[in-house]
């Protein structure tokens, strides 16, 4: 699996390191079911999903990526911070 | 009862050899479905399987059907490196696996089937004096359970495994946990035996039956659809292992859980060289040899989310070159297949056995990469939570609710209740 860092281009996925599904970060007096929400529970799709790589051995950007589950192809890779 | 009618015995095989073996039939009915049972149990995997098993002979609850969307052995069950073990360390896993290991120990003659279940022994390896000193605890941990644990020194495990590169410049070997009471089954007879357990005490084991909705009604569980048609019951049971989060959106549930792919490898068979188990402790490897011959050994997740039965290069690239660390004698085998399995990852990496919101509705998941060890006590306690209304015992740690309120994490690693950490 290669993914294509915005900053740096095409990497192998090695270099990255996988945080998990990108979901919004909730207020912090939202709640315990809308924390629970966020920290544990998962939609765990079997198909299109979005999640969140750090590039450590990179450029050190965290990134949104687009990809299926079932086939591990990507669609489409974005800055964290610009989606 | 079918299973002594049909029971197998050094006398049978022998006389089935004499006679053409032509008086051997098939191991479970394949029935058609009933339009409602008193209880269901989605997927037949070994965990779907040992809860059927379970619910018929200690219940006496025979109104049961096992739904499987593909074939028996086809999952997991099918898939794992076959390591049975008890050697766990906090409380909730530890009396849990203890639980699983007695009923392994007895699981032959209670099913009356050749598991192949194989008490080989466990060696744990660890190279530096910290690791030692974690092993150390652990194994008190294990003592303290009633189970077994010894501590090797160098030299200790030489003579068990004379073949390990001890000298490594890197990662030295320094000793090992034994734990002579792990080893190894046969996976697929493991399903085989409890399907014919369960379906001889006349539990439906409907295969290519996969379930597509769950009924619910003011807050209870009615039933359930499937590609061979709608079927009703009051209980309902998941135990769908990597597929768990799928049938729970079916209830309308979300899980702690994401589905991550673990990855082994099996060799050509060669002449028996490895009898026992061997974890190294400075890599992802860990190796057996089955008694075909093949070297049959694995690492860690591939560390992200798939649904994909297969892995990536670099997870292969990592096994071999720990492998290869470890025991350099290996380097020549030719390996012959590798694939992977739908791991059901928890945030603290321990399961879950517990009720859910929804009336009669049951969940058995989380089982990560160590389910197969506890499909007999998992089967255990889930057929008794399902009959009694109450936790096992031995499985009382096992809440869903852990994750929410923060109260009895069972964080095993010790590196935190987060999903991308075990
Ligand atoms: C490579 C690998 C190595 C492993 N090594 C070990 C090991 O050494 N020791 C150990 O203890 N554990 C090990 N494991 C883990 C162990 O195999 C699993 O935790 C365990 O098998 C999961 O439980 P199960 O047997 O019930 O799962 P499965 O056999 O996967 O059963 C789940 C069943 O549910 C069915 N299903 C899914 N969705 C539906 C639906 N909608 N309707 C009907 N049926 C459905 C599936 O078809 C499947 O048959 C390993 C796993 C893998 C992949």
């Amino acid at each position: 699996m290669r993914i294509n860092c915005p900053i740096c281009g095409d990497r192998d996925h090695r270099e990255f390191y996988y945080r998990g599904a990108a979901m919004a970060r909730p207020d912090p007096d939202a709640g315990e079911a809308a924390w629970d929400d966020y920290v544990y529970l998962r939609e765990n799709p079997a198909g299109e999903t979005r999640d969140l790589w750090y590039h450590a051995s990179g450029c050190n950007a965290w990134i949104v990526v687009s990809r299926n589950t079932l086939t591990h192809a990507i669609t489409s890779t974005e800055l964290a911070a610009e989606s | 009862m079918g299973i002594l009618k049909n029971g197998f015995s050094g006398l049978r095989v022998l006389k089935e050899g004499l006679t053409g073996n032509k008086g051997w039939t098939p191991h479970w009915r394949d029935p058609e479905p009933k339009a409602e049972y008193d209880i269901l149990i989605i997927g037949g995997g070994g965990h779907g399987l040992a809860t059927a098993h379970y619910l018929a002979s200690v219940h006496g609850l025979t109104n049961v059907a096992v739904l499987e969307k593909g074939y028996i052995g086809g999952g997991n069950i099918g898939r794992n490196t076959t390591i049975v073990r008890a050697n766990y360390f906090l409380p909730g896993n530890s009396e849990f696996y203890s639980h699983s290991l007695k009923l392994w120990e007895g699981l032959e003659q209670d099913l009356n089937y050749n598991v192949m279940h194989s008490q080989r022994g466990i060696f744990n390896l660890f190279h530096s004096d910290a690791q030692r000193d974690a092993f150390v605890r652990r194994g008190n941990a294990m003592i303290n359970q009633g189970d077994d644990a010894i501590l090797l020194d160098r030299e200790g495990v030489r003579k068990h495994l004379p073949y390990l590169d001890y000298d490594n410049a890197r990662f030295p070997v320094f000793g090992a946990l034994h734990h002579p009471r792990g080893g190894t089954a046969r996976h697929d007879a493991v399903a085989w035996g409890y399907a014919r357990g369960a379906d001889s005490r006349g539990v439906d084991i409907l295969q290519n039956c996969e379930v597509t909705g769950i009924d619910i009604e003011g807050g209870g569980v009615k039933g359930v659809q499937t590609t061979r048609g709608a079927i009703k019951a009051k209980k309902v049971g998941i135990v769908v292992a990597g597929r768990s989060g799928q049938v729970a959106a079916m209830a309308g549930m979300r899980l702690p859980i994401e589905s991550h792919v673990l990855q082994a490898f099996v060799t050509e068979g060669l002449k028996p060289v490895i009898d026992n188990v061997v974890t190294f402790g400075m890599g992802h490897f860990y190796i057996s040899q089955s008694d075909k011959g093949g070297l049959v050994f694995g690492g860690d997740l591939d560390s992200y989310a798939t649904y994909a039965a297969r892995g990536n290069l670099p997870m292969v690239e990592h096994v071999m070159e720990a492998g290869m660390t470890l025991m350099p004698m290996i380097g020549k085998a030719k390996i012959l297949r590798s694939w992977g399995g739908i791991m059901d990852m928890t945030p603290d990496g321990s399961p879950i056995i517990d009720k859910t919101d929804i009336e009669g509705l049951f969940i058995d998941c989380g089982w990560c990469y160590g389910g197969f060890k506890a499909a007999p006590a998992s089967g255990h306690c889930f057929a008794h939570l399902i009959a009694t209304g109450r936790p096992h015992e031995a499985a009382r740690g096992f809440r869903i609710d852990r994750f929410r309120t923060g109260y009895g994490i069972i964080d095993e690693e010790g590196t935190g209740s987060q999903h991308n950490l075990h």
